[in-house]
């Protein structure tokens, strides 16, 4: 098994000496976090952090860079009419210029992480450091495109934003490593949703890094919407820190992808500030999700709010660790968790974990977690009416769902991820 | 249109039916009395398809066909109709989808179109009349946060908008004051018809005051000790189940 994880570093390494000179910018930021990838290599079970989460199978296959070779016309279909007013959208990790609509309100920055690499790097550079975990490590190295968005001070916007990574299929195992920058300014107020959707067959990696800063009195929204293709392995890395009386709130929707694992850490660095997080991922066959969570409050007065939610039917595996930090400072806080999980199957498996770190006396700290089944006597109600026991089984799902997906504000996305889960259900 | 024969059935490993027979015709109201204990509710399993009661002899045969072999949905679409003692809650269900869900599952089966949410709207807000069911509580979660009563008017909404061909009445009567009880009763009495069979499940002789029935049979260990007219109920209140 060491030679096996040896072997791969030294790919990713080779990779990134034949593919260093064409990357944009920070070029010793880069040799630093892939030498200090190379010291690490990808994680081991011995590890808390991926105890319960196997990359074994990642490190089985050679991801190279993704070539850009992609025609991105195989997404015409997907593509159109489903193209918004504002709307940014990368092929392969690439931004996709044919895909993007970016008719931008004033006060409004909505353009690629390369062209904004060029223009104004300064902008980029706070967010940029050396991170610790190999696969945010492997990002930084090898980060070439994603998304800028910068919404100036006191600047609403009215629709929501929305950031589309599409990938491809290819012959050959690909990876892919977008970063992406959320700033708002003060008071300002924004929603984004961003998609990560690949076919069915695409064998991919893809590794993301998404970083939002929230100035004093601003309001987030972020949906994230993760529709790999079966095939693929996602992992995300997400940073937010949360100003003085901001709000954020977030929504994982996770329903693809073979290995799906998201690093959620939020800061509440300003008194009064805010934040909800809210997940519902399901899943089926060999899929595996996890979701790390930490909510740091740093500051007194903070509220968070939790709430995760999973349906895992085959041999399914999920894990949900979520973390709470009350720093000494952080009194009058108040956090509140909740973990549900409906096993659809008996080989299903799910570890929840919550932590709790208080280090203030004055805080109010909630959690909980359930895992159960689908009630007999409910499905037996409705097969009495008349109901299949298929069409009994989705609906009871779905009622269990809607209570994450109804917190989704965009309508068009709440509603076709309604679908998703109809179909995804439907099947079991 | 119900044949019972012989019925044997457990309900977890203990033996509760032993050896019922019983034979109820279309049209006709038939009551079943008897005290704790004697099999009425695993009757009113038996015959829906719950699981946790099995039948380990004798034969059931609805309309010509052997009910035993169906499954509760296949039960339901051919007009097997149960209205629950205890009817269960269903968060996050729609009562009003739930319903026509159910309808058009059954109209399929019979070869019926399936109707729309306009056609199904003006359907139940109809039938809701029937029970005097308030229309707030069609757009609620099925039973979530009903009343006893408001949950048993909702099981007699569900049978008129389904118009099954044999309905069976598990204790409909417990834990309603006499207000719902004539409610209930009134909707129940409305469903009467040449076509129809119903099989009214209950301990107390009351509420075939309002639903009164052609028939009467006593229940008792397992299997139909007596069965008469409704002077039989009348005689019961009196008398008691024991003689």
């Amino acid at each position: 098994m060491d030679t096996l994880t040896t072997d791969a570093r030294d790919l990713y390494v080779a990779d990134f000496d034949r593919v260093a000179k064409t990357l944009p910018g920070f070029a010793d930021l880069r040799r630093k976090a892939m030498a200090r990838f190379a010291e690490k290599g990808f994680p081991t079970g011995r590890e808390e952090r991926w105890r319960f989460t196997d990359t074994t199978p990642v490190t089985e296959l050679h991801f190279k860079p993704a070539a850009g070779t992609a025609n991105p016309s195989q997404f015409a279909g997907l593509a159109a009419g489903a193209l918004k007013a504002l709307q940014i959208t990368f092929v392969d990790g690439r931004f996709a210029p044919a895909f993007s609509t970016l008719d931008l309100p004033a006060g409004v920055g909505v353009a690629s992480l390369a062209d904004v690499i060029k223009s104004a790097p300064e902008v980029v550079a706070p967010f940029v450091l050396v991170p610790e975990e190999p696969f945010e490590l492997l990002n930084t190295a090898l980060f070439r495109d994603g998304a800028v968005l910068r919404i100036g001070d006191g600047v609403t916007v009215d629709r929501p934003i929305h950031v589309l990574f599409l990938s491809s299929l290819h012959g050959e195992p690909y990876a892919m490593h977008p970063r992406m920058m959320i700033s708002l300014g003060r008071d300002a107020r924004a929603s984004v949703v961003k998609s990560y959707l690949g076919p069915s067959g695409g064998t991919y990696l893809l590794n993301a890094v998404t970083t939002a800063a929230l100035a004093d009195g601003s309001s987030l929204d972020l949906t994230k919407v993760q529709r790999e293709s079966p095939q693929a392995f996602h992992f995300e890395s997400l940073d937010v820190r949360v100003g003085r009386g901001a709000a954020f709130t977030h929504h994982s929707i996770s329903l693809g992808a073979r290995l799906a694992s998201n690093d959620f850490d939020v800061t509440l660095e300003g008194e009064g500030a805010e934040c909800s997080l809210f997940g519902l991922y399901e899943v089926a066959g060999q899929q595996h999700v996890d979701h790390h969570t930490t909510i740091d409050h740093a500051k007194p007065n903070c509220t968070s709010r939790e709430l995760y939610k999973g349906v895992l039917d085959g041999r399914a595996r999920a894990v949900f660790d979520g973390r709470i930090i009350v720093r000494p400072d952080a009194q009058k806080t108040s956090a509140m968790q909740t973990n549900k999980n409906l096993l659809i199957s008996k080989e299903a498996l799910v570890h929840t974990k919550p932590q709790l770190e208080i280090f203030a006396n004055d805080v109010k700290c909630k959690h909980g977690a359930t895992i159960g089944q689908l009630d007999a006597d409910v499905l037996f109600y409705l097969r009495s009416r008349g109901i299949g026991l298929a069409e009994a089984r989705r609906l009871l799902i779905h009622a269990f769902a809607s209570e994450i997906i109804d917190t989704v504000k965009a309508d068009a996305v709440r509603s076709q991820i309604g679908g998703c889960i109809a179909l995804i259900s439907g099947g079991g | 249109m119900l044949e019972i024969k012989n019925l044997h059935a457990t309900a977890g490993d203990k033996p509760v039916l032993k050896g019922l027979t019983l034979t109820v015709k279309a049209g006709e109201v038939s009551a079943i009395m008897g005290p704790n204990g004697s099999g009425k509710s695993t009757l009113a399993h038996v015959l829906s398809g719950r699981d946790g009661f099995k039948v380990t002899d004798g034969s059931v045969t609805y309309k010509g066909k052997d009910l035993l072999a169906m499954s509760p949905e296949e039960r339901a679409r051919e007009g097997v109709f149960l209205a629950f003692q205890y009817p269960v809650e269903i968060p996050g269900v729609g009562n009003t989808y739930f319903l026509k869900n159910a309808l058009n599952a059954i109209r399929k089966h019979r070869g019926q179109a399936e109707l729309d949410a306009h056609e199904f709207l003006k359907l139940i807000k109809e039938k809701a009349k029937l029970v005097q069911i308030a229309e707030s509580l069609l757009s609620r979660p099925v039973n979530e946060g009903f009343s006893g009563g408001e949950k048993k008017r909702n099981e007699i909404l569900q049978m008129a908008v389904l118009e099954p061909t044999l309905a069976i009445l598990d204790e409909t009567d417990s834990g309603l004051d006499i207000d719902a009880l004539r409610i209930v009763s009134q909707g129940v009495n409305s469903l009467r018809s040449k076509d129809r069979a119903m099989l009214v499940i209950t301990h107390y002789q009351r509420l075939l005051n309002y639903i009164v029935p052609d028939r009467v049979h006593v229940l008792k260990d397992g299997v139909i000790e007596r069965s008469g007219d409704k002077e039989l109920a009348l005689e019961l209140e009196k008398t008691g189940y024991s003689r």
